[in-house]
């Protein structure tokens, strides 16, 4: 892969960096989220951030205090999301879904 | 593959019925709902994709702007990756190693603007769930058998990003031009459902 975040992104400081260890969170909220079920609770390594967006889980709420937040993308092995399987997936995820997966 | 179309979806009479009750109240028009969609809709096929791609075989510079930032190396070409909601565009390689196919899990995000309307599969429970989990499975049933030692990467398009694939140049096409090229690729090809 030859991407860039520079680009994509407005300079703010992230997170995470590319090649960062992350885990999701195991949440199962009420409302709607975009971190879908088969990747809760999922080890992953970031790729990079792809820039700020608002947190759809709020704004999907109507609120007004949707907080704006980096979303990364992140790759996991499909062993560690099914059991089973050689492959990758990558997601989109928002910082409030990833906390740090320290070893 | 087989699935729920479009038009049975229960998001559909939804949608309806939210337009309907939008319309009732006087808050939109149904000519203004068209006109939005047409504006959206208008020139927007899977011929743009492809001239991307032909555009990417030929030029490695214009290839490398294409995989380091999308929305802009399309918009070079007078096309548009945008959406309603502003989004990226990241166009994913494939090469002899590393085989990518795109997804939406949670609903049906696609890069519309420059493939088209999504084909109803894509928005199907089977391959929305199984491509995720048994990628190489879902792939051979669209004819497409890929060697054990290509290694298999699947997007999944959960957030504001819009993913398209870069297919593999066939063989054998050096003489081609532009144009040629792009009559090549097929909207499967830019999903990472086929191969060319």
């Amino acid at each position: 892969m030859s991407l860039r975040a520079s680009s994509m992104t407005d300079g703010r400081a992230d997170r995470y960096a590319p090649g960062a260890r992350v885990r999701t969170v195991h949440h199962d909220p009420p409302h709607h989220t975009r971190l879908p079920r088969y990747a809760r609770g999922k080890r992953g390594t970031v790729i990079e951030p792809e820039g700020r967006a608002p947190l759809a889980d709020v704004r999907a709420q109507g609120r007004t205090d949707c907080p704006v937040e980096q979303v990364y993308a992140v790759r996991f092995a499909a062993r560690d999301l099914w059991g089973e399987g050689e492959h990758d997936v990558v997601l989109d995820l928002f910082e409030s879904y990833l906390e740090d997966d320290q070893p | 593959m087989t699935g729920t179309t479009h038009s049975d979806a229960l998001i559909s009479r939804r949608v309806r019925r939210l337009e309907t009750l939008l319309e009732d109240r006087g808050i939109v028009t149904g000519a203004a709902v068209d006109e939005a969609i047409d504006a959206f809709l208008t020139g927007a096929s899977a011929a743009g994709g492809a001239r991307v791609v032909a555009r990417a075989w030929t030029d490695p510079a214009f290839r490398a702007r294409l995989l380091a930032d999308g929305i802009s190396a399309v918009t070079e070409l007078g096309l548009s990756a945008g959406g309603v909601q502003p989004q990226r565009l990241r166009v994913v390689e494939n090469t002899a190693d590393t085989h990518n196919v795109v997804v939406c899990t949670l609903c049906s995000c696609y890069p519309v603007r420059l493939l088209g309307p999504s084909p109803s599969w894509y928005k199907s429970e089977a391959y929305r769930s199984r491509v995720v989990r048994e990628p190489r499975a879902v792939l051979a049933e669209f004819g497409l058998v890929l060697p054990e030692d290509v290694a298999v990467t699947v997007w999944d398009s959960t957030s504001e990003t819009r993913y398209m694939v870069l297919p593999r140049r066939p063989e054998g096409t050096e003489d081609l031009d532009e144009p040629s090229l792009a009559a090549l690729v097929t909207r499967n090809a830019l999903i990472g459902t086929a191969a060319l």
